[in-house]
């Protein structure tokens, strides 16, 4: 049990490590990253018993194989896709015994965008400013994997009640984000806010860790010209001159000179982060923005 | 001062200047620091100051609106030297925008005393005032697609050094080879919102 470690034999299209971050240095310039679908990767740590702040793998739709040099309980969850082990199919969303040298094939999402690979004692890169999270915007932690990477993974807890089943929910076939007006909507008409409130957007290709990029009618800005740089939060809906609006996922930059129209609510950021290009998007105000 | 809600867990503190947005981000750690605010992240700007994390984004903003916030307190730390040598490749057209000889940026630009006004674009990426508007010039037309690491470069009020290479849109005035970001450092960054910044010059232009 002392050589603890996965040997990466299959990428995947952008397969990287992910924790839950590295919130608190925002103001050094240094982006949150984590996980995108922060519910997705708390239930398979679950499911193996790890605790939630546990390192695991983020899959990009085609998933990835790895092969433990010593036997391990892995989960996957997130985006359903086929697993096998040693080309024989096992559960997707549920705790799977991996023997030692077998290979464990994480394959193409059949909806959803990202999976996440649980495994027993998590990912144990070292960490950069108390995370393991890549950060693709900054290029702080581990780089995204490559074939032959190998990943040190840490000691099973035996203190984690584990979990056998949970279930999860389906990736969005629409996207409904809701979102707190501010603290940029009076750079916009008010035709652009109600464009924005009641159309429907789709998700673009050109999405990333970093945003969810859309398509759609383009929002007219009232006031011309650029915000001097200010701080921005994760689920911020950017509008760049382009007036289709940008939704900052983990990788966002920590300052921005475009308007933000509107904050998406935490809890919707997940559903996010698994809505598939093509996806219809759709925009619901929660509540006019309150002065103070 | 303007307070904005940024979500239901954040504030957005607009004030009219860049030094009052030093002077509320200095109180903000203060009163961090001295148990009065819980958050997680304070996150100064050119003309904000973003609070993140806040369990009660509307009490603040009542606070706050009601409150002074005190003149910038001067640092007591020594200032950072930075050694540079200016030898960018925009440094004649930095000098006509100043109307100067190229010799002359470097004397003006080493004399000035910096501080960190806030970071971003990149973690250690410092934008730097102390220059008076004068000496404000613009990006470059055509940003550059990588700009090397340790490139010490104007634009508007700002100056700044690349922690790494990168693309970039300023104009660059000279080098570096002091490290701005190590994370095996502590503390990683070399400056942060605050710090004083000296530049000085090393070799002839």
């Amino acid at each position: 049990m002392t050589d603890r470690a996965l040997v990466v034999v299959r990428a995947g299209a952008l397969t990287t490590v992910q924790d839950r971050g590295r919130p608190g240095h925002a103001h050094l310039g240094v982006p949150r990253s984590g996980a995108l679908d922060g519910s997705a990767a708390a239930l398979v740590n679950r499911l193996v018993g790890n605790p939630p702040e546990a390192a695991l793998l983020e899959t990009t739709v085609n998933g990835c194989a790895v092969r433990p040099r010593s036997t391990v309980t892995v989960a996957v969850g997130g985006a359903p896709c086929p697993v096998t082990v040693d080309g024989r199919p096992v559960a997707w969303g549920a705790p799977v015994r991996v023997p030692a040298g077998a290979l464990l094939d994480i394959g193409t999402v059949s909806s959803g965008v990202r999976s996440y690979v649980g495994v027993s004692g998590g990912i144990a890169v070292d960490p950069v400013l108390g995370s393991r999270s890549t950060d693709l915007l900054s290029g702080l932690g581990p780089a995204p994997l490559a074939a032959g990477t190998v990943l040190p993974l840490g000691t099973p807890q035996r203190l984690h009640a584990r979990v056998d089943v949970a279930p999860q929910p389906a990736p969005p076939t629409e996207l409904v984000l809701r979102v707190t007006l501010g603290p940029r909507d009076d750079w916009f008409t008010p035709e652009a806010l109600r464009t924005f409130t009641s159309r429907t957007y789709r998700v673009s290709l050109a999405s990333n860790r970093i945003g969810l990029r859309t398509e759609g009618p383009a929002l007219e800005r009232s006031l011309p010209g650029e915000l001097p740089s200010e701080g921005m939060v994760l689920g911020a809906v950017q509008v760049p001159p382009d007036g289709r609006p940008v939704v900052f996922l983990a990788d966002h930059p920590t300052t921005g000179g475009y308007p933000v129209i509107a904050v998406v609510r935490p809890q919707d950021l997940p559903a996010a982060a698994q809505a598939a290009p093509g996806t219809p998007v759709r925009f619901t105000a929660m509540r006019t923005r309150q002065g103070c | 001062m303007r307070t904005l809600p940024v979500g239901d867990r954040a504030l957005l503190v607009e004030v009219t200047s860049g030094e009052e947005a030093q002077a509320l981000h200095a109180e903000l750690l203060r009163r961090r620091a001295a148990g009065l605010i819980t958050v997680r992240e304070i996150v100064p700007a050119a003309r904000t100051v973003l609070l993140d994390g806040l369990d009660d984004p509307v009490r603040l903003a009542s606070e706050l609106t009601a409150s002074e916030v005190p003149a910038l307190p001067r640092r007591e730390e020594a200032a950072v030297d930075i050694p540079v040598r200016y030898d960018g490749p925009d440094l004649a057209d930095v000098a006509a925008h100043w109307g100067v000889g190229e010799r002359e940026v470097a004397r003006i630009h080493a004399a000035t005393e910096f501080s960190v006004a806030f970071c971003g674009f990149a973690p250690g990426f410092g934008y730097l005032t102390g220059q008076p508007p004068r000496y404000d010039v613009p990006r470059r037309d055509t940003p550059r697609t990588a700009v090397p690491a340790g490139s010490v470069a104007l634009a508007g009020p700002y100056t700044g050094v690349y922690p790494r290479s990168s693309p970039g849109g300023w104009q660059l005035i000279g080098r570096t080879d002091t490290v701005l970001w190590d994370h095996a450092r502590v503390p990683a960054a070399l400056l942060s919102p605050g710090t004083r910044v000296r530049f000085v010059p090393v070799g002839c232009p």
